[in-house]
């Protein structure tokens, strides 16, 4: 990228410009850069565009299709190919840097066809004619109400933990909400300078139902009057510096007590401002402020209960500048809905809230797109996080230091759509993850220092992916750099992107190592174990086929579990296959705990395989080599065996050493070769191998690709089977299903061992019948 | 239940005084009420006073003198002790005998005197003489009903006099109701040697509506409302009664203020209340345009431009905002002008003062609107003082609830706007529910 740009001030705008864009941070993509958007308010400018993304990725070829024979040493090729990814970049800014951004852009944009520019919010026509000459783009006005609604049911559908309650006093400030696949019908009341209060009932359908003008401007217009205070930030530093009681006349200020007889306690406020006009006296800014902020934060939540009431609506969010981000009017607006309520109502709020006008802008020019039609995830490497970046806070610091204060957020176009999956026995209560690390203090401290300490040996084996590339090390390093970085922004605001878990690391992780281009830095070390372990395919089937049958259940079960032992992800394990190659599956066998485990129900599953066969399994698998080949496959043949048929859901994309479907497909391939079993069950379609949709260690069953949840409904699932410890212990330990359930694995890690009460290879063996479905005909039961 | 018989018999001896000669008045409703004093002790019903009434005249004799013990001795006041005033309603009798007035003790003679030859006491307190119920029959006994006001800081200066005049010799029952009956009743006991007999102001403020709603003056109508709000050239004050009032949405403003759904005389909830009352109105006023009273901040209200300091829809979108039926006149954002340092400069007290009232009026209508919906009642009644020499919030408040009702909506208005409660409470004396 060329200089950035420094730009001399020379216009009426107070504030310092010659500051540093930071280029590879701020704008990137610009080269691809079409179809933007801008949304201006009073002080912040958002910027969308959209853009394309070159990365690498990894694809496996097997070397020969057609002659099966000649198969020789390698079963499959790698190779690093270029993809092309959609991305959505959404910058925020202070307003006053909008001539300098524009610069940039200008300086930056090559070769784009775009020759319009959406734009929305109050600030649009002041900067139009800036805009037009700076850019060459034609300036195109949407509604402003329009735009926040398509950014808000955007942000709802797309962003996991988008929405989250706010409590000042406990644990954790931030309590997010688990993502509700159906969204509508909401309540959206966007406090700017009045209120709009908007009732959205599907994608297309919303209606300003009313409002208010008792809003932001009356909280700064009023409160500049009544302090000489001008900035809207200085204001609520005030307000919550102040007491209100000095100002407002209480009820105990008129009763002496409380009101018993209505149930009014002494604290509520009667009459807001009421004392300054009985009492001759000065009253300080600060309790002004305060009274203030009260006064608006509970007048907007009484409206705005009033009219959820009216129109039954349970879910009610809030935004605008009022809100954005400002625990202090969050706090005083959830107050005030819960107090209107008696908690009946909960407030919620929007981790980007900010980005909601410029968000629905963007896609309004780029309906023809139809970007609705996919499904878009959080970049956690490209997204600052929740105030990671206040610019409202003294900006003036910001500019004199010569950074230019910032935020961002970046979607990723996923390949895929991804929906529930069809069994979770409540979707809306779901959560995916079993320990929430931004609640659980101890638990973050651990985990955050866990990855630290694995960041070593995850760059050295990025670079180990890479030897044909000279440049991989320098990468490496500032993959190292970013994600280092990140991990102290979780440890300061662990609620950044949302509730902070063991999945949100390691994707975050996966993210960082894409963006420096390194895909999949296991592939490696994958093809040489599946390698290995195919070798031991024939033997270790012909040995299980020797056991009585009973004595064979047991012994796939362990498979399973020994093959899970083979695990890059877990640090205590990588460190012994590291140092020794030659580990064997025999040696995990003997590593595993003996019964009974740490959880077991081993007893009832084998009850129950004595019953009928279960019409479908669908099979969550984990690892490569000996954990797909030696473990989950025999297993698989025996599911097959006794009619039942399997669908083997892996991975879409690379994560450590997790198989993927691409290889899964050859994998698979190569032992039907050997194994009748496999190849009539492949033959006969009642073994299949689908995508998940996912790219993470951990596994997320509501955000499944929809192609998976269609075969399992068809295929009339009624047993679903979870592998390995980052989808069965980190993510889906509590997760309730509609049909049968196995959860399988050991636990590879000391100190999670030690909070569930075991240690380490300590085996977790979870059968479970939904409750009310009798355990005798399970095959007969329905799919739901 | 007692209080609804009683209520009843009122209003048929108050038809009967509309008849233009005087003196046999007098003699006809004593009798009436007589006839039904003993029943306050048990709970009567409409229909047997009815009964009641067909009982001779020896009988009604010899309850005189019954009645006359359970009658509270005078004098007979009713109080309501808000956050900013107290309102103090007095019932002047009339008829006093030659008799009664040589029984008359000094105190009792001099307090009647000092109240009804006065029209304001001390520095702060106020006789609304154009308020004033002459020829009214209570209990028996037919006088003038007043109505007092002064600030609720200077009641000290109220218990000191009541001290001076040995108000606690009377041995009256001082029926007192609004937060500062709790508030200040050891300050009653201490500084004036008086015990209070303490009620709820809800309770209060509804039985003195209905009943001032009920009585028959000469007077002007209580209760009226405003023909063509839409329209200030053609803006008029009609005249009207509560007749099958309910449902009834209450919305009485005082300093803060209290919404009441009323089902029926005795069946009554409070919604909600906002805190954006009259207290917030003249204490925004005070720290704005340094102004100290009420009226003060009303006149100039009257004189400013409230547009100058709010944003209006039009100054966002250059008209109206279609899309969702906003007219370009509506208020965006109250105040919102004012983010602005040019135009916080540019505005005058006057126009904040406006813009003060306006604010708070407009958020009082827009909360009753939607209190009305939910709780699906069409008419609302609008008392308190904030309301009092305030024809611009009451237009507005009118207009408002036509407007955005689209005309379902009736904004109804009481002459005796905040002395609700106290009259309540005096009812309370003569009355004990």
């Amino acid at each position: 990228m060329a200089e950035c740009g420094r730009v001399d001030s020379n216009t009426s705008h107070t504030m310092d410009k010659s500051i540093t864009l930071p280029p590879d941070e701020i704008f990137r993509n610009l080269e691809n850069a079409k179809r933007f958007a801008i949304d201006i308010g009073g002080s912040l400018t958002k910027l969308a565009y959209y853009s394309t993304v070159q990365h690498k990725v990894a694809k496996v070829r097997s070397f020969d299709h057609t002659a099966k024979e000649a198969a020789g040493d390698k079963l499959y090729e790698i190779s690093m190919q270029e993809e092309v990814t959609a991305r959505l970049h959404f910058i925020k800014f202070e307003n006053a840097y909008i001539e300098t951004c524009l610069d940039f852009i200008k300086d930056h944009l090559v070769n784009t066809e775009t020759k319009v520019i959406k734009a929305t919010g109050g600030g649009a026509h002041k900067f139009k004619e800036l805009i037009e000459r700076k850019l060459g783009l034609k300036v195109d006005k949407e509604d402003e109400m329009t735009c926040l609604i398509k950014g808000c049911n955007f942000v709802l559908r797309n962003i996991p933990h988008e929405a989250f309650v706010y409590a000042k006093h406990a644990d954790s400030e931030f309590r997010f909400q688990t993502t509700n696949p159906d969204i509508f019908p909401y309540l959206l009341v966007n406090i700017g300078s009045g209120v709009s209060i908007v009732k959205v009932e599907s994608e297309d359908k919303f209606e300003r139902i009313g409002g208010s003008s008792i809003g932001g401007g009356t909280f700064w217009g009023l409160g500049a009057l009544l302090t000489k205070t001008k900035r809207f930030d200085e204001l609520l530093q005030l307000a919550s510096k102040g007491q209100h009681a000095s100002v407002d006349m209480l009820v105990k200020d008129i009763y002496g007590g409380s009101y018993g007889y209505l149930g009014l306690t002494g604290d509520l406020i009667a009459s807001s401002f009421g004392k300054s006009a009985t009492a001759d006296k000065e009253f300080s800014k600060e309790d002004m402020a305060k009274s203030l902020l009260h006064m608006i934060s509970n007048d907007i939540g009484q409206l705005a209960c009033l009219y959820a009431k009216l129109h039954n609506l349970s879910r009610v969010y809030f935004g605008g500048f009022f809100i954005r981000g400002h625990p202090v009017t969050m706090h005083t607006i959830t107050y005030s809905i819960n107090f209107f309520t008696k908690g009946e109502v909960q407030a919620l709020f929007l981790r980007h809230e900010g980005y909601l006008g410029a968000i629905g802008a963007f896609l309004k020019g780029a309906e023809e797109d139809n970007p609705n039609q996919y499904s878009w995830g959080e970049n956690y490497a490209g997204s600052s996080g929740l105030m990671s970046v206040s610019p409202d806070m003294n900006p003036m610091q910001r500019a004199r230091s010569g950074t230019f204060p910032f935020d961002m957020l970046e979607m990723d176009r996923l390949e895929r759509q991804l929906v529930n999956l069809p069994l979770l026995q409540d979707p809306s209560s779901y959560i995916p993850d079993t320990v929430d690390l931004t609640e659980d203090a101890p638990a973050r401290e651990y985990w955050l220092y866990c990855f630290e300490e694995a960041l070593d040996g995850v760059v050295k084996r990025a670079v180990a992916s890479q030897p044909d590339m000279p440049e991989a090390a320098l990468r490496a390093e500032k993959f190292r750099q970013k994600y280092r970085h990140k991990l102290q922004t979780l440890r300061q605001q662990p609620f950044a992107y949302g509730s902070l878990t063991v999945r949100s690391l390691l994707d975050t992780r996966e993210h960082c190592l894409n963006e420096f281009n390194f895909p999949d830095p296991y592939s490696k070390i994958k093809q040489r174990e599946n390698d290995i372990a195919l070798k031991y395919y024939q033997k270790a089937v012909k040995s299980l086929d020797e056991l009585s049958w009973e004595e064979k259940q047991f012994a796939l079960v362990r498979g399973v579990l020994a093959g899970n032992v083979f695990d890059w992800g877990a640090k205590a394990v990588s460190d012994v296959l590291e140092s020794d190659p030659e580990f064997g599956f025999e040696e995990a066998k003997r590593q595993l705990e003996e019964r009974p485990w740490l959880v077991d129900s081993y007893d009832q599953w084998l009850e129950r395989l004595k019953g009928p066969p279960h019409k479908c399994a669908l099979f969550f698998v984990d690892n490569s080599g000996v954990d797909i080949i030696l473990g989950v496959m025999p297993f698989v043949r025996e599911l097959l065996s006794r009619g039942t048929e399997v669908v083997l859901a892996s991975n879409s994309g690379p994560a450590l050493n997790d198989v993927t479907n691409g290889e899964l497909q050859i994998l698979t391939e190569r032992i039907a070769a050997m194994d009748p079993v496999i190849e009539a069950g492949l033959r006969e379609d009642r073994l299949l191998l689908v995508q998940s949709g996912s790219s993470s260690p951990c596994l997320d069953l509501s955000r499944l690709d929809k192609v998976l949840a269609m075969v399992v409904r068809e295929r009339q699932t009624d047993l679903v089977i979870i592998e390995g410890m980052g989808r069965a212990i980190h993510t889906n330990y509590y997760a309730m299903l509609s049909c049968e359930s196995l959860k399988m694995a050991v636990i590879k890690n000391s100190w999670l061992a030690d909070r569930l009460g075991g240690k380490l290879f300590s085996v977790v063996f979870k059968y479970e019948v939904p409750v009310g479905k009798p355990n005798k005909d399970c095959g007969a039961f329905s799919p739901c | 239940m007692a209080f609804n018989g009683h209520q009843r018999d009122d209003d048929d001896i108050i038809d009967e005084n509309e008849t233009p000669s005087k003196q046999p008045r007098s003699d006809k409703e004593m009798p009436v009420h007589f006839r039904n004093e003993p029943n306050s002790e048990s709970a009567t019903t409409a229909g047997r006073a009815t009964s009641d009434r067909r009982t001779s005249q020896s009988a009604t004799r010899h309850r005189h003198d019954s009645v006359k013990k359970t009658r509270p001795p005078f004098p007979w006041f009713g109080m309501d002790i808000g956050g900013t005033l107290v309102k103090l309603v007095y019932f002047e009798p009339k008829d006093i005998t030659a008799e009664e007035e040589q029984e008359e003790v000094e105190n009792l003679k001099s307090i009647r005197r000092y109240l009804t030859s006065n029209t304001a006491y001390g520095k702060t307190g106020i006789r609304d003489v154009h308020l004033e119920l002459q020829d009214l029959t209570l209990c028996g006994r037919k006088g003038n009903l007043h109505f007092i006001r002064f600030p609720t800081h200077d009641l000290p200066a109220f218990l000191q006099m009541g001290r001076d005049k040995h108000f606690s010799s009377l041995h009256t029952t001082l029926c007192a109701t609004g937060g500062g009956a709790y508030k200040f009743e050891s300050d009653f006991r201490m500084m004036a040697d008086l015990e209070l007999h303490k009620l709820d102001e809800l309770d209060c403020l509804i039985r003195g509506v209905l009943y001032l709603d009920s009585v028959m003056s000469s007077g002007p109508s209580e209760c009226y409302y405003f023909e063509n709000p839409a329209d200030p050239d053609h803006c008029v004050q009609k005249p009207c009664t509560l007749e099958n009032p309910y449902p009834l949405l209450l919305v009485n403003i005082g300093s803060g203020v209290s919404i009441l759904a009323v089902y029926s005389e005795n069946n009554y909830k409070r919604v909600t209340g906002t805190s954006l009352g009259g207290g917030t109105f003249l204490g925004l006023c005070c720290l704005l345009t340094g102004c100290s009273t009420f009226e003060e901040a009303l006149e100039m209200a009257s004189q400013g431009e409230s547009t100058r300091v709010d944003k209006l829809v039009r100054d966002i979108y250059g008209g109206d905002y279609e899309r969702f039926g906003l007219p370009g006149w509506a208020v965006a954002s109250s105040f919102g002008n004012m983010m602005s340092k040019e135009k916080r400069e540019s505005v005058s007290k006057e126009d904040l003062a406006r813009a003060t009232l306006v604010t708070i009026t407009n958020n009082i209508g827009s909360i009753t609107r939607m209190c009305a919906l939910n709780e699906n009642i069409e008419t609302v009644l609008f008392v308190g003082n904030f309301l009092r020499v305030n024809t611009l919030s009451m237009k507005l408040l009118a207009y408002a609830m036509d407007y955005w009702s689209k005309g379902q909506l009736k904004a109804l208005f009481l002459r005796h706007e905040g002395y609700f409660g106290a009259v309540g409470a005096l009812l309370e004396l003569l009355h004990p529910s």
